[in-house]
């Protein structure tokens, strides 16, 4: 298990970047499209995109079920921006029919800080990713509304949780795919590694 | 490192020194990276707007007259109505594109102002400048251009573009010129690759590129912004063929709603881009569409109807 098999959800989204950013962090990045490619991960990365399109694509192709089964079962994963929508529990304002794998127990706010034009940079503390300030790319982004108990802050903006981690599941609203800093998915990489 | 307080606390002594910064090239390419794999889809209402929101669209085209009904009714063809463009923003929660006249910077201002997710400088539209395309630096939204070739592409990045896509002959139906200027913009780009650090400065000339964006190209491998393919899209085998030619994600303009079942064929488009290396699953997604567009033969299109030699 010291180079893990973790895929990246390949339905939509910056899926490029974040193989780019997995295997620089010493992992073997594959691409899920089909239930079956589910069965050879040890991990998953849910890429930035378009959460209502990676949602109505994982229904359509049948993927749905699968990876509820499979993060309920303790496959981590990790979420970024659309991916963080994804594996929330819930979401305050879904679009008709939009569904999420959950996992995490929160609420997400979709678009919360605003339309492309307020999409920002900033720099972050993120104390569990060791080096200083981590680069926040804040892109139509959304942010942690109300987070469960067992759901743990990790950086936050403005007042608004924007990293969280609970048990084996990880979610940035911010994308750290985008900055080829790889220690988010370092991180990530370690708790695939630390789960088998 | 910091020593391991809690995290609520570290960061809420240190967030009022972050300063946001927006507009920024990371934010703007970044906000195409996150496109990739979809469908962006022109609408001229919320109805549709909503029907490719549903249907899987990762973003909407708002405009007045799709290009085919530019095509028929002639006359100059400007910027969308406010009022429309604001309705179709109310009425999904997707990013909404528009269009500004090439060289109309007073259009893109107001697009800017109105909150678009991106602008579309498109030739789509009756050019307003044949000399200039706009400052696209001097804007916080970030915009898409069309292209036919490598050199048009870096030019439009060097103004500021953090998207292209490439010209295709919009409200055709006819995916011909798609293929002609994607294969032409992947089949530059390879040449590069190959080029020694000696010739990368008489390529620039060629292109009529600057040079440090021509070396980033032959670097790479690829342009440093996302491409798209778009004009003549009307099935989804022409989708899922430009996506294997080397599209990261496809705009389809009169090809849904100008066709039987809009509702049926965006999704099957959306399918297909998503697995264009999957004809099993192109196959299903093409069955049963309904009547596609009518397409227009591009050899009989006169000089004056092609759109894609606007722009320069």
């Amino acid at each position: 298990m010291s180079v893990p098999t973790i895929g990246v959800l390949a339905l939509q989204g910056d899926v490029r970047e974040h193989l780019a950013a997995l295997k620089a962090s010493g992992a073997n990045p594959v691409q899920v499209r089909r239930p079956e490619e589910l069965d050879d991960v040890a991990g998953l990365v849910i890429p930035g995109g378009e959460s209502t399109t990676i949602s109505k694509l994982a229904v359509i192709f049948g993927l749905m079920d699968r990876l509820r089964e499979r993060v309920s079962q303790g496959m981590p994963a990790y979420g970024s921006c659309a991916g963080m929508i994804m594996l929330a529990d819930k979401i305050l304002d879904p679009r008709s029919g939009q569904e999420t794998i959950g996992g995490i127990d929160m609420i997400v706010r979709r678009n919360a800080f605003g339309r492309q034009n307020e999409s920002f940079e900033a720099a972050l503390d993120m104390p569990a990713v060791p080096g200083g300030p981590v680069e926040g790319v804040f892109i139509r982004a959304p942010w942690v509304e109300s987070t469960g108990a067992a759901t743990e802050t990790l950086a936050s903006y403005d007042g608004h949780p924007v990293a969280v981690r609970q048990r084996h599941l990880l979610a940035t609203a911010f994308h750290p795919e985008l900055t080829g800093d790889q220690r988010v998915h370092a991180l990530f990489t370690e708790m695939v590694r630390s789960a088998h | 490192m910091s020593s391991p307080s809690t995290a609520t606390e570290s960061t809420a002594a240190s967030a009022e020194a972050q300063r946001p910064e927006t507009g920024t090239a990371r934010v703007k390419r970044g906000m195409a990276e996150q496109l990739k794999g979809g469908v962006i889809m022109d609408v001229v209402t919320p109805e549709q707007a909503k029907i490719a929101e549903d249907s899987g669209a990762v973003a909407v085209m708002a405009l007045e007259r799709v290009p085919a009904d530019i095509r028929k009714d002639g006359g100059v063809a400007r910027m969308s109505d406010p009022d429309m463009i604001e309705g179709i923003i109310e009425a999904v929660s997707i990013p909404v594109m528009a269009k500004s006249r090439i060289g109309h910077i007073v259009e893109a201002q107001v697009l800017q102002a109105l909150g678009v997710d991106y602008i579309d400088e498109s030739e789509v539209l009756t050019p307003a400048d044949e000399v200039n395309h706009s400052d696209k630096f001097a804007f916080t939204t970030p915009f898409v251009c069309g292209a036919t070739n490598l050199g048009e592409a870096l030019r439009r990045i060097a103004e500021g573009a953090a998207m292209i896509r490439s010209k295709g002959e919009a409200g055709t139906g006819n995916v011909v010129e798609a293929v002609r200027h994607m294969r032409q913009i992947k089949n530059e780009i390879g040449k590069l690759t190959v080029l020694d650090n000696n010739e990368l400065y008489a390529a620039a000339k060629e292109l009529r590129a600057p040079y440090e964006l021509v070396k980033e190209v032959s670097v790479a491998g690829k342009l440093p912004v996302v491409l798209f393919s778009a004009g003549g899209v009307a099935t989804p085998a022409d989708a899922a063929l430009m996506r294997q030619l080397g599209a990261e994600g496809v705009f389809v303009g009169s090809g849904i709603f100008k066709s039987g079942d809009p509702a049926k064929r965006a999704a099957a488009i959306v399918k297909a881009t998503t697995f264009y290396d999957d004809p099993k699953i192109i196959a299903d997604a093409s069955r049963g569409l309904g009547e596609a567009m009518v397409g227009i033969n591009c050899d009989t299109l006169p000089e004056t109807e092609r759109y894609a030699t606007r722009g320069w």
